[in-house]
């Protein structure tokens, strides 16, 4: 049998909970409510609402679209991919001790500081337009696979900090304990230090991860048919938006499982195991 | 005591970490089955002396010999020279992602190339003689702090060493936790593990060990059996480290 005051309390933090609802709910109506009035009263949104959510367009633009998307989401996974490798490789490599690797580690200093260094459109455009007219046998000349290998150079640039940073984040007392079982360096990385490091580094990772999604549209500029591609054809044919709003909930319907993804694994638990 | 060769042996034994000499010409000799208990206040070099045995610091001067031979020479390879040797470290320095049978086996498994039945089965049997039988699969967040360092101790163990060194085990523990990690030691010291033990614990020196060293200012000012380190020590600063202690309860 609960005491008076312990009914109290609970009648208490009912109240308080009910309050507090009524807060969100009645700030939430007044905020967007607020929004649509004023964007559907606007001059001009008879206009927008046919160029941009036409419902017929969408109908018919959208198979079209889809169909380009699966282009992205190719390339997404094949460069995600070979960034989480590469990103690895040169993390491992800048911060090995090692003297005799010393070359490559300046080399991988100078490859994170250049590739980070540039914004990813223009790396898409460079190696784009540039590898095809060196005219070496032997390289690609496809502009997805081109595209493909400048987003990947790119994201591995960053995400191989993201790897740095998890593993300069453990302890040094667990490098200490690996040694003194008796393991070597690289054993140590490999069975204590990397597997640690990313489990830290996960949320961070996808992060990059949702980014990369989205900036496979940029391959675009090279001429492959993604998804951004076709819907800007369909604009051009019809003179109508509402394509682009298709593909952008097609990137949506990728981006935002992944950073719920994201929200749980970085959650206040960061139960991560 | 036996005239065999001791099983470590530290020879003038400098170390410095930039401007701070934290070694300065350090001498000590553990016999085998013997167990020496190193007392002297913190920051007096204790556990800098256990960590350039363990060669996980490089030593300036001088030299440390296990079973005769110079370990500390710079073209040893330090992996071989840590695989006769078990480290247990204050804050247990468990490996947090890996099962307290992981944490015991993974050494045995990678540097001493035993099959996984084999490591587990020894594993097993090492987690159920320190008492933690049952608790293999945990993971080091759901033990106690004295259950940690004991699988800590498992894990030193678990590679055959020649010697053990403690570094202070017991100071990051609650205090009604330490008599478990004591009891695990004093198991070990009955088997005749040869130890050299880093301690604050004057009463648990007394106890188990054959000699005690009491190091000041980089050097082991003085050494002897317990009873005459503890009880009647020659030295005045001895003397004062022991009358602190008292002071503060621990002694």
């Amino acid at each position: 049998m609960p005491s008076d005051r312990r009914l109290e309390r609970e009648a208490a933090k009912r109240r308080r909970q009910r309050r507090g609802q009524a807060i969100a709910v009645a700030s939430s109506v007044v905020v967007l409510g607020g929004l649509a009035a004023l964007i559907l009263t606007s001059p001009g949104w008879p206009t927008v609402r046919e160029t941009f959510f036409s419902w017929s367009i969408f109908k018919q633009s959208f198979p079209h679209v889809l169909d380009a998307f699966w282009l992205d989401v190719k390339v997404f996974v094949i460069v995600e991919v070979a960034v989480l490798i590469i990103g690895l490789v040169v993390a491992l490599v800048r911060i090995a001790r090692s003297p005799a690797i010393f070359p490559l580690r300046l080399l991988a200093i100078v490859y994170v500081d250049l590739f980070r260094g540039v914004p990813t459109i223009l790396l898409v455009f460079l190696i784009g337009f540039g590898v095809p007219a060196l005219e070496l046998s032997g390289t690609p000349s496809e502009p997805v696979v081109l595209g493909g290998i400048a987003l990947a150079l790119s994201y591995s640039a960053y995400v191989a900090e993201v790897y740095r940073a998890g593993i300069n984040s453990v302890h040094r007392g667990q490098r200490d304990a690996a040694l003194a079982v008796g393991l070597t360096e690289t054993q140590a990385m490999r069975h204590v230090l990397l597997p640690q490091a990313v489990r830290r580094v996960a949320p961070p990772l996808l992060n990059d991860f949702v980014a990369l999604q989205k900036d496979v549209a940029l391959i675009s500029i090279l001429g492959p048919l993604e998804a951004f591609r076709e819907a800007q054809i369909i604009e051009a044919q019809t003179f109508n938006f509402t394509p682009l709003i298709a593909a952008a909930l097609l990137y949506l319907a990728v981006t935002v499982p992944l950073a719920r993804l994201v929200d749980r694994l970085g959650g206040p638990e960061g139960a991560v195991r | 005591m036996s005239a065999a060769v001791p099983v470590l042996e530290a020879r003038e034994v400098t170390k410095a970490f930039g401007e701070r000499e934290v070694l300065r010409g350090l001498d000590l000799t553990v016999r085998e089955h013997e167990a020496v208990a190193l007392i002297g206040a913190s920051g007096s070099g204790k556990s800098t002396l256990l960590r350039c045995i363990d060669l996980l610091e490089e030593i300036d001067d001088g030299d440390v010999l296990l079973d005769g031979e110079v370990i500390t020479d710079p073209s040893i390879d330090p992996v071989g020279v840590r695989r006769r040797l078990g480290l247990v470290f204050q804050a247990y320095n468990l490996f947090p992602h890996m099962t307290a049978l992981q944490n015991v086996i993974l050494g045995e498994r990678r540097a001493h190339g035993a099959s996984k039945a084999e490591a587990e089965e020894r594993g097993r049997a090492l987690l159920a003689r320190f008492g933690l039988a049952g608790r293999e699969d945990d993971r080091p967040d759901n033990l106690s702090g004295g259950q940690q360092q004991r699988v800590a101790i498992a894990r030193a163990f678990a590679g055959r060493p020649r010697a053990l060194l403690l570094d202070e085990v017991t100071s990051a523990l609650d205090p009604e936790l330490v008599g478990e990690v004591l009891q695990a030691v004093r198991d070990l010291k009955q088997e005749g593990m040869t130890m050299v033990i880093a301690t604050h614990e004057m009463s648990f020196a007394r106890e188990v060990a054959d000699q005690v060293a009491f190091l000041h200012e980089g050097r082991i000012l003085e050494q002897g059996p317990p009873t005459q380190v503890l009880e009647s020590p020659k030295q005045e600063e001895t003397r004062r480290f022991l009358s602190r202690l008292l002071e503060a309860g621990r002694a």
